[in-house]
């Protein structure tokens, strides 16, 4: 066996006459967290249920653990799954739910008590064995469906967005735990998200997914600070795309030519050549904005107008007409001083180094 | 993380609004002089005698509840039991796979499939007993279907015996409990199955562990509206089984309408009465042990 855990190789899926997966290769390795992510629609939730077993590849094949899965019904996959609804049963206690799949199994009485309440106590939910699903808050009912599939020791536990019926709150308490407690087994994650923070908080790495394909796959650093394309760029946080010419380009930048606007300084990524037309991202935690033209060290400064300003708090937003018409948005860190703010209608200067900036490859 | 804020979760529905109580009185007048007057009358009358030419004879003493013991009444009632616990059997073992496969069908074809478990209804149930005696007679068309097919090589005597009662009643009987059956399995949350099967469950384990205990109060409400009316049916054995089974519902129809022994059909008519209610009780005893007890029965 390889280092591989799950292996997807030229899975497609069909819904009717609907292509859901087209053509998905994936590799995700042992003891990965890994998330697809993807808006709805996308065929996340497709290559979920396929690698659950609930639904068939029309064409390709799907590994798990080296093992061919063409003819393994689900209950003999050595995966288990964590449902949007948690789909918990509603007739059984907790212990009841979480010793299922060892019942089902024949493991043991003994030890089915000893790994359910280890797998209670991993999800912090020790006391509450006996209750019905019924008595228990959404967050509760969330870490029952974990260890109804952790205490199994599944090769790999299939998530599907299983934090998306939570508060806010919550949801960010639960990704830091849900990293924890996959650390702390070991055991390999899949994680179907539409939900672009949690892919990034706690995923070793994110494939990107449209229309039923991959279109990036990397670590949570590598989606963002180089997308591959527009897509990924603004699916992945915010970010404003703009659209130029290469003019010139040294070793380490690119000159980008931008009509009616003032030529753009930017890293110089492999395989472009001067003169093609290509998309630099910016992402607007990234651009400061000063009211004088004072370079400051910038690598680039480009006039603007304050179009609308948004008090969030943390932030000020900040939406911006450019010369050539386009609006950006900026972000800046709410530091306090009133003075610093600008006001709608205000001239101002946008600023930033060329390494902030990213030209698409595709 | 509070359980109180699971009432957040899922919407509840609002209860609906109280009635002002008089609005009950047409049918508690209703029940009152059309039913509970009428079986009052039916109770005092078992205990009376039959009068030389087929009236009442104002008397108390137990003596019809006594004839009931004798064997050739007993084992009308055993029979009637059997026959209704069978019917109740096959209507089940029938009724749930079909309910299932109604259930899981796409919305639009769930419609089309009631209606046909349900057009039946619309003809009147003694021309559907006739037709299944033109069916099931010597040379009806099942034995000539079985004949022609070389299945069997002389006709099977199946009109008049114990068999056409049970394929009648199942055939009468079948959609009261594809009905509460289909209703249950509609309500099923359909990711539980999947659930299940993910933790390595069978398909046989899927169905006993999982399907079945959620589907309990159709199971039960469709068992009971099976059960009760195939006990007392007098139609289907009157003319499926003919001149010599009897089940309750002819034994109370003979008493009452041929040998005019009013007192003794009506004692029958209790005794039957008495144990739907006592297996009923009996049920609600034995599930209100195992339920939680805030559930009222179920149906």
């Amino acid at each position: 066996m390889g280092l591989n855990s799950v292996e997807i190789r030229e899975v497609v899926k069909y819904h009717g006459t609907v292509l859901a997966v087209d053509h998905l290769s994936l590799e995700v390795r042992r003891g990965e967290f890994f998330s697809i992510l993807g808006p709805s629609g996308s065929g996340k939730t497709t290559t979920l249920r396929l690698l659950a077993g609930f639904e068939r590849p029309d064409q390709g094949e799907i590994l798990i653990e080296g093992r061919s899965m063409r003819e393994v019904p689900p209950n003999l996959r050595p995966v288990n799954l964590v449902f949007q609804s948690y789909a918990l049963f509603p007739h059984l206690t907790v212990f009841g739910n979480i010793a299922f799949g060892l019942e089902m199994r024949r493991i043991a009485r003994a030890e089915t008590q000893s790994r359910v309440h280890a797998a209670l106590g991993m999800v912090k939910l020790g006391s509450k064995h006996d209750r019905m699903p019924s008595q228990l808050s959404g967050g509760e009912q969330q870490r029952v469906a974990l260890a109804r599939a952790l205490v199994n020791r599944p090769a790999v536990v299939l998530l599907d967005e299983p934090l998306g019926a939570l508060d806010q709150q919550l949801r960010q308490e639960m990704q830091v735990e849900l990293k924890a407690i996959q650390e702390q087994v070991g055991i390999t994650f899949i994680y179907v998200t539409h939900h672009q923070e949690e892919a990034l908080t706690m995923s070793d790495r994110v494939a990107v997914m449209d229309h039923g394909r991959v279109l990036q796959i990397g670590s949570p650093q590598d989606i963002y600070e180089s997308p591959v394309s527009a897509f990924v760029a603004n699916f992945i946080g915010l970010s404003n795309l703009v659209e130029g010419r290469i003019a010139s380009m040294t070793d380490a930048r690119c000159t980008v030519s931008v009509p009616d606007l003032p030529t753009i300084l930017v890293r110089r990524p492999g395989g472009v050549v001067e003169g093609s037309q290509v998309t630099v991202v910016l992402r607007p935690e990234r651009l400061s904005l000063a009211r004088d033209v004072h370079r400051n060290g910038f690598d680039n400064t480009v006039p603007a107008r304050i179009d609308k300003t948004i008090y969030n708090g943390s932030e000020m937003h900040y939406l911006l007409r450019l010369s050539n018409s386009a609006l950006w948005k900026v972000r800046v860190p709410n530091s306090g001083a009133e003075q610093k703010r600008f006001l709608n209608g205000e001239a101002v200067f946008v600023r930033w180094n060329a390494d902030e900036g990213v030209i698409l490859s595709e | 993380m509070t359980p109180s804020d699971s009432s957040t979760d899922m919407p509840r529905r609002a209860p609906l609004p109280r009635l002002p109580g008089w609005l009950l009185m047409p049918s508690l007048a209703w029940l009152g002089i059309f039913f509970f007057i009428p079986l009052l009358l039916v109770l005092v009358i078992s205990f009376a005698a039959r009068g030389t030419y087929g009236g009442v004879e104002w008397t108390f003493s137990l003596a019809n509840y006594a004839t009931l013991l004798d064997p050739l009444y007993l084992t009308i009632f055993v029979r009637s039991l059997a026959l209704a616990l069978g019917t109740t059997a096959f209507c089940l073992l029938l009724g749930f796979p079909l309910a299932y496969y109604i259930a899981r069908a796409p919305l639009r074809w769930q419609g089309i499939w009631l209606l046909l478990v349900m057009i039946p209804f619309w003809t009147n149930f003694l021309v559907r007993t006739y037709a299944w005696m033109f069916i099931l007679r010597t040379e009806g068309l099942m034995n000539t279907v079985l004949m022609n097919l070389g299945l069997v090589a002389s006709p099977v005597e199946i009109l008049y015996t114990d068999g056409a009662i049970l394929i009648g009643l199942v055939y009468g009987y079948l959609p009261f409990m594809v009905l509460p059956l289909y209703a249950a399995l509609a309500r099923l949350d359909y990711s539980l199955v999947e659930a299940a099967w993910d933790l390595y469950a069978s398909a046989w384990n899927v169905f006993w562990r999982v399907i079945l205990p959620l589907t309990k109060p159709g199971v039960i409400a469709g068992c009971i509206l099976v059960f009760i009316p195939s006990l007392g049916a007098f139609i289907t054995p009157d003319l499926l089984g003919g001149a010599r089974t009897m089940m309750l519902g002819n034994l109370i129809q003979h008493e009452y309408l041929v040998v005019r022994d009013w007192p003794f059909g009506s004692a029958i008519s209790f005794v039957l009465m008495a144990l739907v209610l006592l297996g009923m009780m009996v049920y609600l005893e034995v599930d209100r042990g195992r339920g939680d007890g805030r559930r009222p029965s179920v149906w």
